[in-house]
C-alpha cells in the first residue's frame, strides 16, 4: 500500500475534481473516489498501476457512483435525479487536459470568498492535495473532530448555497485570484514558520504549498502573481535546512550556512521571479516582489554583500501595492541594514497595530541591542517572549536574551 | 431555479420619507434592471413599528409579545429580495446591484427548497 500511497493522493486528487462536476457534489464525490480506491489498492499491486491513475481512478469511481445511486435510488427520488447527472450517454474521455480543467474549477470553488478563510485552507488541503482530516488537523494542532466540522461545514456551505464550480471569467479573475494564492501562502507560512509547536518547520505543509502552486503555475502560466508565489515559495524553501540548529534553536538569516541551500530551488525560483516581473506590465503585484526580495537574499554570497539597497527599493514598492504593518516592519529592518539601526528603530517605533506580533518585538529588539541599549532590548526580548513563540524561536530569544548580560 | 434572499441590512429608515426619495429611486432602478430574477420582495416599515412575539412552552404555549426588534443593533433589516439565480456567484453579481449594498450591507441565504 505504501508504495501507491502517494500517487493514490496525489493522483486521487485530480480524479476528485473531475468527479465533482460530474457528479455535482463535493461529498459524493469523496465517497466515489474512497470506493475506488479500495479497488485500486486490490489491483495496482497486482497488475501495476494504470498509464494514466487520475482517468483510471475517475472513471472506477464514476461507475461505483452509479451502483451507490442505484442502491440509494429507491429510498430517494433525489438522487434518483442525480443518476442522470452520472451515465452521460455518451462516455466522457477524462484526458489530463479534462482533469487539469477540472482541478482549476475546484481551486476555486475550495478558495471562493464566500467560505471562511480557514475553511478554505482545510478544504484546499482535503480536497486538493488528498491530505485526511487527521493529517490537517495535526497540521493545524486542532482535535480531529474540530477539523472535521470546519470541513463538513464548508462542504455543506458549499452545496446549499450553490457555490460554483467555474473557472472565474476572465474580468472575474483579478478579483479572485488574491483569495486562491492567499491559501496556498497561508499553507506554506504555516508549514515554514509554524506558529506554535516544537517544530521550527512542518516539511508536509511546505511540500504541499509548494506542489499547489507549481499546479496553479501550469494551469494559469500567464498569471504574474501565480508566477511570483510559486517563485517565493521555493526561494524561501530553498534556505529550509539551514533555518534551524541541531539543538532545534533558529538560526538568523545572517548566522545561516549558505552552501546548505539549495541551489537548484534558488534558480528555479529565481527564473520564475524574471517570468513574474516581465509579465507584470511594470506593476508588478505582492507576490512577484516578495519573489524578488527573496531572490536577492537567495543569490547574495553573504549577509554582508547582500543587495540592501535593491531590498529597500522593493519593499517601497511591496508598500505601495500591500500597505500593511508588516511590510512597514520589513522595510524597517531592510533600511537598518543601509543605514544603520538608528534609522531601522525611528521606522520601527513609528509603526502601530504590531503589539501582538513577535517579530516586531524581536526586529525592535535586534535594533536596541545593535544600539548598545541593552535594558530597553532586553524588555523587547522579553515582550517577544510573552508572545508563546515556538519552542526554536523562544530558545533563540533566550540566547539573545542572556548574552545581554 | 434556485431562490436566493437577499437580505438588506442598514440604517433604520423610513422609506417613505422624502429624504429617501433618491435611495428610492435607485431601489426603482435596480428593479427595473434585475426583473427577470426578482421572484418577490419588500421593502419594511422602520424598527418603531416592529413587534416581537414568541410562544413560551412550546405550540400552544404563552404568548409573549415585546415591543421592538429581536435585537437591538445600528443595522436593521430593511428590506429583501427573493431572487432567482443558477449559484452564489450569480446572486452575488445581482445582490452587488441593489442600492442597500453601498448604503449598508446584503446578507445573502439560500432558500431552503420546499416540497
Amino acid at each position: 500500500m505504501n508504495d501507491f500511497g502517494e500517487l493514490i493522493r496525489v493522483e486521487g486528487a485530480r480524479a476528485l475534481a473531475t468527479l465533482t462536476r460530474v457528479l455535482g457534489d463535493l461529498q459524493l464525490a469523496e465517497d466515489a473516489l474512497h470506493d475506488a480506491v479500495v479497488v485500486a489498492l486490490e489491483r495496482w499491486p497486482v497488475e501495476g498501476p494504470p498509464a494514466n491513475p487520475a482517468a483510471w481512478l475517475t472513471v472506477t469511481a464514476r461507475n461505483k457512483a452509479i451502483d451507490r445511486l442505484r442502491r440509494e435510488a429507491r429510498r430517494s427520488e433525489k438522487e434518483e435525479a442525480a443518476m442522470r447527472y452520472v451515465t452521460p450517454s455518451e462516455p466522457e474521455r477524462f484526458d489530463d487536459s479534462t482533469i487539469d480543467d477540472d482541478v482549476l474549477r475546484l481551486v476555486f470553488t475550495c478558495c471562493h470568498p464566500a467560505l471562511a478563510p480557514e475553511a478554505r485552507v482545510a478544504l484546499s488541503l482535503r480536497a486538493l492535495c488528498g491530505l485526511s482530516t487527521a493529517e490537517i488537523a495535526r497540521a493545524f494542532l486542532v482535535s480531529e473532530p474540530a477539523m472535521a466540522q470546519r470541513i463538513v461545514r464548508a462542504k455543506h456551505k458549499i452545496a446549499a448555497a450553490r457555490i460554483p464550480y467555474r473557472v472565474p471569467a476572465d474580468h472575474e479573475l483579478l478579483e479572485r485570484l488574491p483569495a486562491v494564492l492567499a491559501v496556498v501562502y497561508v499553507i506554506f507560512t504555516e508549514g515554514h514558520s509554524a506558529s506554535a509547536g516544537d517544530d521550527l518547520v512542518r516539511v508536509d505543509l511546505c511540500n504541499e504549498a509548494i506542489r499547489l502552486a507549481g499546479v496553479l503555475s501550469c494551469l494559469l502560466p500567464d498569471e504574474p502573481e501565480v508566477l511570483g508565489l510559486l517563485a517565493l515559495l521555493l526561494l524561501t524553501d530553498a534556505r529550509r535546512t539551514s533555518r534551524v540548529d541541531p539543538d532545534g534553536g533558529l538560526v538568523l538569516l545572517a548566522d545561516q550556512d549558505r552552501a546548505r541551500w539549495d541551489a537548484a530551488q534558488i534558480e528555479e525560483g529565481s527564473a520564475l521571479v524574471e517570468r513574474a516581473l516581465r509579465r507584470s506590465a511594470g506593476r508588478p503585484g505582492p507576490y512577484a516582489l516578495q519573489g524578488a526580495i527573496a531572490a536577492c537574499h537567495a543569490n547574495a554570497p553573504s549577509f554582508t554583500e547582500t543587495d540592501w539597497p535593491d531590498i529597500v527599493m522593493l519593499y517601497g514598492l511591496l508598500e505601495t501595492v500591500l500597505p500593511t504593518s508588516v511590510v512597514r516592519l520589513n522595510r524597517a529592518v531592510a533600511i537598518a541594514e543601509v543605514d544603520g539601526p538608528a534609522a531601522g528603530l525611528l521606522l520601527v517605533d513609528a509603526i502601530t497595530g504590531l503589539e501582538q506580533f513577535q517579530h516586531f518585538h524581536s526586529a525592535r529588539a535586534d535594533m536596541l541591542r545593535r544600539l548598545d541599549r541593552d535594558a530597553e532590548a532586553a524588555h523587547a526580548y522579553r515582550a517577544a517572549l510573552a508572545l508563546n513563540p515556538s519552542t526554536p524561536e523562544r530558545r533563540f530569544l533566550l540566547r539573545r536574551l542572556a548574552a545581554l548580560g | 431555479m434556485p431562490q436566493y434572499a437577499a437580505l438588506i441590512y442598514g440604517e433604520d429608515a423610513d422609506w417613505a420619507a422624502p429624504q429617501y426619495a433618491a435611495q428610492m429611486a435607485e431601489y426603482g432602478e435596480f428593479g427595473a434592471a434585475a426583473a427577470q430574477v426578482i421572484q418577490g420582495g419588500a421593502a419594511l416599515q422602520p424598527i418603531s413599528t416592529a413587534t416581537t412575539i414568541s410562544v413560551k412552552g412550546g405550540k400552544g404555549g404563552d404568548l409573549v409579545t415585546t415591543d421592538g426588534p429581536f435585537a437591538e443593533t445600528k443595522e436593521v433589516l430593511g428590506g429583501f429580495y427573493l431572487l432567482e439565480a443558477n449559484d452564489l456567484d450569480e446572486a452575488i453579481k445581482w445582490a452587488s446591484q441593489i442600492p442597500g449594498a453601498w448604503h449598508g450591507r446584503i446578507e445573502i441565504r439560500p432558500v431552503l427548497p420546499m416540497g
